[in-house]
């Protein structure tokens, strides 16, 4: 993965932020779930963000900068507290034994069908998981990038990371099943 | 190596984090067995599918018209309105309590001095840039505040203690302006709000601790100072910081 140069250079709220509309959204939607609170979120991100570009240093990463602040609004916010159940998960037994790579199943049947099936389970994992998966799979951030977004070390991504991944396999297998 | 070792690398090989000199070995390994190459073709074609899939919501045009002109044109609009109460009553929810009133009038008040104080916390938390002034020496904060504040108070000493102070910058609450000194401990920040008690107006807040979703919130009154120690850190963390901030002052 590679994190493109374009991330770092400077500009105006508007240059850097604007380009990030779409997939910002596309993440709030998927975090709250709901297409109102989505946008509710993005703009209140967007606003928060703007209000606060005066401290934000040029030539740092710009994208873990916004997504953090959209996170954290959305955990302050009614559906992030709708999600406090799966929010809280412990992170020192995280942390502890990194779990090995997860084995891509050969039941796994990569169909068309699948990407249904991925929406729906991805939708009904817990939102660290999600949130992971999303930043990582769709987003391309490096773990580096993921670490300061979530504000959680390293190896911490990495852990939960694989376990999201795990989750997501299972769940999709569970639903093959039926 | 054994080929289950390999595997073990396919998840940092494949989101492009192994080190070169471990990638270009994995590529030769690839390149000779068949069970590792057969798993790994597996797993871009899952993560193309993880992919496609996470690109499921699309924005509105009007939605992005609408936006686009906010950052245009940051004037205060509605929608500010229409936002601000709701992360008020959230942040209410997640501080159970936090505010006894002394009368009804002050009830909303104190609701909006706790979103007020959350989502400054928030925004130095997502802040590339926190402070003001950065110093891990106390005795470089404390004089730094002089003048910009109406009221003067102590850095505790935090030799020995597992706080590293980070800085501190002015903060505002009711139209006064107060300090936010910002703490780390280990992953965690802290932030400590000091406003003087009286210009709080007729908000009473009870010194306790109140423990939330993703914060933990402690206050109490000193010598006319109103402390928030506010963070996603223990309780553990924010007593022990708590004890140092109270015997400072
Ligand atoms: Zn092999």
């Amino acid at each position: 993965m590679f994190v493109s140069e374009e991330r770092f250079i400077s500009g105006s709220f508007e240059e850097l932020a604007m380009p990030l509309f779409d997939r910002l959204y596309n993440f709030a939607h998927w975090l709250t779930q709901n297409r109102e609170e989505a946008e509710d979120l993005v703009q209140e991100t967007y606003a928060k963000a703007l209000k606060g570009f005066r401290s934000y240093r040029q030539g740092t990463n710009f994208r873990a900068w916004i997504y953090q602040i959209l996170r954290n609004t959305f955990l302050t916010s009614r559906a992030g507290l709708k999600s406090a159940s799966s929010i809280s998960l412990d992170e020192d037994s995280e942390s502890q034994n990194l779990p090995v790579s997860s084995d891509t199943p050969e039941t796994l049947l990569l169909q068309r069908s699948d990407q249904q099936l991925v929406q729906q389970a991805l939708g009904e994992l817990a939102v660290p998981y999600r949130e992971v998966l999303l930043l990582c799979e769709f987003e391309e951030m490096s773990y580096q990038e993921m670490s300061a977004t979530l504000a959680v070390p390293i190896g911490t991504v990495m852990s939960r990371l694989s376990r999201a991944r795990r989750a997501l396999r299972d769940a999709v297998q569970e639903m093959q099943k039926r | 190596m054994a080929c289950e070792s390999w595997k073990g690398k396919f998840d940092a090989y494949f989101d492009g984090e192994l080190s070169a000199a471990d990638a270009r070995a994995l590529n030769e390994h690839l390149s000779q067995c068949a069970s590792c190459s057969a798993e790994g073709l597996r797993r871009v074609q899952w993560k193309r599918t993880v992919q496609a899939a996470a690109h499921k919501f699309t924005p509105d045009a009007a939605f992005r018209a609408r936006i686009q002109k906010q950052i245009a044109a940051p004037a205060r609009s509605s929608w500010t309105r229409r936002w601000i109460p709701a992360f008020a009553a959230a942040a209410a929810v997640v501080i159970v309590c936090i505010v006894i009133v002394n009368f009804q009038q002050g009830r909303s008040s104190g609701q909006q001095l706790l979103g007020e104080l959350t989502d400054q916390y928030v925004a130095t938390l997502a802040s590339g840039n926190p402070v003001d002034v950065i110093s891990t020496d106390r005795h470089t904060v404390k004089p730094w505040f002089e003048g910009k504040i109406p009221f003067s108070f102590n850095v505790p000493e935090l030799q020995g203690s597992p706080f590293v102070l980070v800085g501190g910058k002015v903060s505002y609450l009711r139209q006064s302006s107060g300090a936010e000194l910002i703490f780390r401990v280990r992953q965690h920040q802290i932030s400590v709000f000091i406003f003087q008690e009286e210009k709080l107006g007729h908000v009473a807040v009870k010194a306790n601790e109140y423990s939330a979703l993703s914060f933990q919130v402690e206050t109490w009154q000193k010598n006319g100072l109103r402390f928030f120690v506010v963070s996603d850190a223990g309780s553990h963390d924010l007593d022990q910081l708590s004890e140092l901030l109270k015997a400072a002052n």
